[in-house]
């Protein structure tokens, strides 16, 4: 059996509001906010970046699960924000966490789905028939998210992340991994080209050919390998470029969206980006009791999903972490635009 | 983090990311950095490697309006003498920390952060600073 054996999460203790940043554009705030269902969204500090996150939410990872990092045989980190173009996210994370030399890691990039492509990664490698390959293997997804000034995307494009370690003994599981399935085609929507700061979209086009057909056609995919159907699930969570995406596909997916209210976070962080689907399955992970089923599934532009049905384990009530996502969520301060510029290094001299 | 000085930064890494140092077993104490010898034992002395607690407190800090070069940007901000649990003291910037609780006494947590990032192009140095806890 594969599954979770610990997780953790991590979100910046800033905030800036969507009312902040449409006084700087002098756009309707109020509008904007309900159009998009975001309150406000978390900020790195100036000395943050998406390794520093990783590696304060792979410490949190390691702590719950109790388990010798030394032990740790994969590293993988997504992001589409990884402060090197050459040169490991995943090496620094490693050696910060003390799980080096003896592993592998590599950076992965799948836009906002990129860690849970890591997920299934180090499921594959724990899994592997090859004698004593890997005990356990890291996922994490994390970002600074680029959102161009005054663009639509600024208003929601945030910093966080989360981490997985992947097991095979059952005794430790938090959650099992029942089953994933992928759903992957060429679709244009959102990218950032080589040496470009910031990301350029397709507008409206992210919607319909995009986030809801690879969203419902992953997750009704893996309903159908695992013989499920959307009421045997207690939970669900989405990959949520704003707060209204995640509620919108749960009804076109026949599942009640108040299940999918405890992993949307959306409209108190943004959105995190490759973090995103990873903290609401934290978060979900937090509230969740043995025996209940959850379903997960991210997306990606350009464009893809992934999607897991896991089964929460009796293991989870001695390893629930000291603080959970909703009240990281809470612990904040508030900064202004100017501010937000200068920690996202917006202005040209920084 | 300049490329000359890349290789004496590099060495550092287990101390930067891990508070890595060491302790004496003679005699108990803990050193950060780690010590060549024991001050207190010398030849009698036994020191053996050992990650710092990442848990302390202010013995004393300062706040910095004016920073060095690559730090001007982020004043002004605090740094502390910290003292770990195991009773070995540094000095680190302390961060994401109201200024009304950084005092003297003041528990303390090891965060991961960017220590310097000054040149676009040049290698990102990443290191320990501490935030101020409860």
């Amino acid at each position: 059996m594969i599954g979770i054996v610990g997780y953790g999460a991590y979100i910046p203790k800033y905030r800036i509001t969507v009312e902040e940043i449409a006084k700087t554009w002098r756009k309707d705030a109020e509008g904007i906010s309900s159009s998009l269902n975001v309150k406000e969204k978390a900020v790195a500090g100036f000395d943050e970046d998406s390794c520093t996150i990783a590696v304060e939410a792979a410490r949190k990872a390691v702590k719950m699960a109790g388990i010798d990092a030394q032990k740790i045989g994969a590293v993988y980190v997504g992001s589409e924000s990884h402060p090197y173009a050459v040169k490991p996210t995943a090496s620094v994370v490693a050696d910060a966490i003390n799980a080096g030399p003896e592993l592998t890691a590599a950076d992965l990039e799948f836009a906002c789905k990129a860690g849970t492509a890591g997920i299934q990664m180090c499921m594959g490698l724990v899994a592997s028939s090859m004698p004593d390959w890997i005990d356990y293997g890291l996922a994490i997804g994390s970002d600074t998210a680029q959102g161009r000034p005054g663009d639509a995307l600024e208003y929601t494009a945030a910093s966080g992340g989360a981490a997985f370690i992947i097991g095979k003994n059952e005794k430790e599981l938090i959650a099992s991994i029942d089953q994933t399935f992928s759903y992957t085609t060429d679709t244009p929507d959102f990218w950032r080209r080589q040496h470009a700061e910031f990301p350029r979209h397709a507008g409206r086009f992210t919607g319909e050919p995009a986030y809801f057909r690879h969203v419902v056609s992953a997750a009704e995919g893996l309903m159908a390998k695992a013989k499920m159907k959307p009421v045997d699930f207690d939970f669900a969570v989405f990959h949520q470029p704003n707060g209204k995406f995640p509620l919108r596909v749960s009804k076109m997916l026949g599942i009640d969206p108040k299940r999918a209210k405890q992993g949307l976070l959306t409209p108190e962080i943004g959105n995190t980006y490759s973090g995103a689907t990873m903290i609401g399955l934290a978060s979900v992970l937090d509230a969740a009791k043995p025996g209940q089923k959850i379903l997960a599934v991210s997306y990606g532009s350009g464009a893809g999903s992934d999607a897991f049905a896991l089964t929460v384990k009796k293991g989870i009530e001695k390893k629930r972490p000291c603080k959970k996502v909703l009240e990281m969520v809470k612990e904040k301060e508030y900064i202004s635009y100017a501010e937000y510029a200068k920690f996202r290094r917006k202005l040209k001299t920084l | 983090m300049t490329n000359g000085n890349l290789p004496l930064i590099w060495r550092k890494f287990p101390e930067r990311y891990l508070l890595q140092g060491n302790r004496c077993e003679t005699c108990g104490t803990c050193f950060f950095p780690a010590r060549q010898v024991c001050p207190n034992c010398r030849r009698k002395g036994k020191l053996v490697q050992m990650e710092m607690p990442r848990q302390g407190k202010i013995i004393t800090f300062t706040e910095v309006f004016t920073g060095p070069y690559g730090f001007e940007f982020e004043t002004p901000y605090f740094i502390a003498i910290i003292e770990l649990s195991n009773k070995a003291r540094l000095l680190s910037q302390v961060v994401d920390s109201p200024r009304e609780k950084i005092k003297i006494g003041a528990k303390v947590e090891k965060v991961f952060r960017k220590i310097s990032d000054i040149d676009p192009e040049g290698p990102i140095a990443y290191g320990y600073k501490f935030k101020v806890v409860g």
